[in-house]
């Protein structure tokens, strides 16, 4: 998994609450067998008319905002489904921190499988961030700190040690878990003999 | 979370699924059940590849295609991305040794429909699938949540998953269900009570004696929205309405095993005083038929009542998100919600695409024609669905009030199939979800109960069922 240590640049911001897994990436660009290849259709139906072309005002459609790698959103960024086409087609567009007051947690989480910090931030800081990405204030996003500034702004914040050492590391969480094999055949062993209908075949 | 005292039912579950924890300070929770579909699991079974890693346990693991199958004329998948899709799950399924319910099995339908159906959904389970919607099985007092696909990679190949316990919310409903009032009524009020958010980093309980007096399909749906009010899982306590519907079916514990499962089953219930982190009590009379008018399953109102107005607004970011919503929806505030006019109607999904739906929707339209202005679709949640309405002669009686009657899947719920919303078209939806583009671009969704959506077929209006004769 790709590393995260720290980020500079121009926020995009997206003032809207409750953007939904469809929003960011719809149904149609589901339908294939790849991680990678989904940034063009980020925010499809937002950035695209009916006949395919680029809507002009669109924060994602306008430099400096195209280049954007990090976005500041309204609350409860990220619910609905459980498609991890999301933070895919966020990282392929070039998206690897989102800001918001609150996220879902399915989408929370794959943020994390993909190298993507998603930053939880009270109601007043989302809007001086809002505020200074469409200043186009520059933001520096430091892990190790676990600091955001932004101009005058210096915000704190927290993550949980074990997303943090991942991201910083670039951790297999696959490959770790693979080191208990001895511990989960261990548990099944046990099981097996408790509960026996849970092990009848399917 | 301690082990002594009082245990919630989600604490039980909990505990007795913890495999350990890892250096790191995360838990490792075994995984009872996958379910996998052709949607999420292309990559999780490409990454396996990549790093030539096997599925730890293949045989608790079941596979179906739903989200993007047609549910006309399956034999032929006309569109090539989607057909790729199930032929990768067969593929990959094939591959690994996994149970693989194919297009043309009468088994095959929406993975939280079958589940339940052929008894792979058991109380005191853990349950994961690349789908937000597997809150359903937690009718069955199993905990069950959806996951991305670079978890269902992390199960398929070591049977657990990397978790931190949940908060517990307890919701409980109590008295009898005013006439009209059925389970999706009572879901899509409580999200409108709690908001999309309000379960965020909860499991929540729903209890009382409003939930308890359903169904296992009502109580399915109600768990199935779960995720709609920001909880991963939705659970209720198994029950003898649980053991009864398990009992005999293809993958429910066999008679060597009934006594003991039962018996451990019946241990589960939360004790009496268990501590929440936080509590919901609702009294049922307060409840209405529920409609959304909005693109947010917290967007909801009384079948009676009207769109808002959004200098009503608390805040100014819930009037400008109410404004982009009417705008979106094509409507007016202070609209009577009966007076909205629609174009389709969509009976199906894993929320209430089960027999006891179809059969209410039979029940309501019978020697009755839908309105010529609209278009009716039914979509049975399973095979096995279709083929029992077929034998009690639902199908006759919804095609001859002009539905149209189709194959099981997914359709309009999401509209991956070419089952979908034209823009400005206008939608009573028995599903889950109401977001801008849901179910077809520039589609227009109102949530509803499969009564409401039936009775609006008829008058092509959003109708009150108790006003319907």
């Amino acid at each position: 998994m790709d590393k995260f240590h720290s980020l500079k640049g121009i926020a995009a911001p997206l003032p809207i609450v409750n953007i939904d897994t469809d929003m960011i990436i719809p149904k149609q660009f589901l339908k294939t067998i790849k991680r990678t290849g989904l940034g063009v259709s980020l925010f499809y139906e937002m950035r695209y008319d009916n006949d395919g072309n680029l809507i002009k005002d669109f924060v994602l459609n306008t430099s400096p905002f195209d280049q954007s790698k990090i976005l500041v959103a309204g609350d409860n960024f990220g619910c609905g489904s459980s498609r991890e086409h999301a933070p895919w087609s966020l990282k392929d567009f070039g998206i690897r921190c989102v800001i918001s007051t609150s996220f879902a947690d399915i989408f929370y989480n794959n943020c994390f499988q993909n190298g993507i910090l998603p930053i939880v931030v009270s109601p007043e800081n989302l809007d001086q961030l809002m505020t200074a990405a469409k200043n186009q204030i520059e933001f520096n996003i430091d892990l190790p700190e676990q600091i955001i500034k932004a101009g005058n702004h210096s915000i704190n914040f927290e993550i949980e040690e074990f997303r943090k050492e991942r991201l910083l590391q670039g951790l297999d969480d696959i490959g770790i878990t693979l080191g208990y094999q001895d511990k989960i055949n261990a548990y099944e062993d046990d099981k097996k003999n408790k509960k026996p209908w849970l092990f009848k075949d399917t | 979370m301690s082990n002594q005292g009082p245990k919630t039912l989600f604490d039980k579950i909990w505990s007795e699924h913890l495999v350990g924890q890892r250096e790191d300070g995360t838990n490792l929770l075994y995984i009872d059940r996958h379910l996998v579909h052709e949607v999420t699991s292309p990559q999780a079974f490409e990454g396996l590849k990549l790093s030539n890693r096997p599925v730890h346990r293949p045989e608790a693991t079941i596979a179906v295609a739903d989200h993007n199958v047609p549910t006309i004329n399956r034999q032929n998948i006309e569109d090539p991305q989607s057909k790729i899709q199930v032929e990768t799950l067969a593929k990959n399924t094939k591959e690994h040794g996994i149970q693989y319910f194919d297009l043309m099995d009468q088994r095959q339908g929406i993975v939280h429909i079958i589940g339940p159906e052929q008894g792979i959904t058991q109380p005191g389970m853990t349950i994961v699938c690349g789908d937000s919607h597997t809150s359903t099985h937690g009718a069955f007092g199993a905990l069950a949540f959806g996951i991305g696909t670079s978890e269902v990679e992390h199960v398929l190949a070591t049977q657990t998953i990397v978790q931190n316990p949940a908060k517990n919310m307890r919701i409980s409903v109590n008295g009898e269900l005013p006439f009209g009032v059925n389970s999706k009524d009572l879901i899509l009020y409580i999200i409108g009570k709690i908001g999309t958010a309000g379960g965020t980093g909860h499991v929540i309980e729903y209890a009382g004696s409003s939930i308890m007096g359903l169904s296992m399909e009502g109580r399915m749906t109600i768990c199935n929205m779960s995720i709609e009010a920001g909880a991963r899982a939705g659970l209720i306590s198994p029950d003898q309405t649980t053991f009864n519907y398990i009992k005999g079916r293809p993958y429910a514990p066999g008679t060597e095993h009934w006594d003991q499962a039962v018996e451990y089953w019946s241990s589960l219930p939360s004790d009496n005083d268990a501590n929440y982190d936080h509590e919901i009590v609702i009294d049922s009379s307060e409840i209405d038929p529920m409609v959304t008018w909005g693109t947010s399953p917290e967007d909801v109102v009384s079948v009676k009542g009207t769109v808002p107005n959004p200098s009503s607004a608390k805040t100014e970011n819930k009037k400008k998100s109410i404004e982009r919503s009417l705008e979106y929806m094509g409507l007016k505030p202070g609209t009577k919600i009966t007076d909205i006019k629609l174009d389709k109607i969509f009976i199906g999904s894993c929320t209430n695409g089960r027999i006891e739906d179809l059969r209410k929707v039979a029940s309501i339209v019978k020697d009755k024609k839908i309105a010529s202005h609209v278009q009716a679709m039914i979509v049975p949640g399973s095979g096995l669905v279709k083929k029992q309405a077929e034998e009690e002669g639902i199908d006759i009686i919804l095609k001859d009030a002009g539905f149209e009657w189709r194959e099981a899947g997914c359709s309009m719920c999401l509209g991956m199939n070419p089952d979908q919303l034209k823009p400005g078209e206008r939608c009573a939806s028995t599903s889950n979800r109401n977001f801008e583009g849901r179910q077809g671009r520039g589609g227009r969704t109102h949530l509803m109960s499969p009564e409401l959506a039936a009775a609006s077929a008829i008058t092509g209006n959003i109708s009150d069922i108790r006003d319907f004769t």
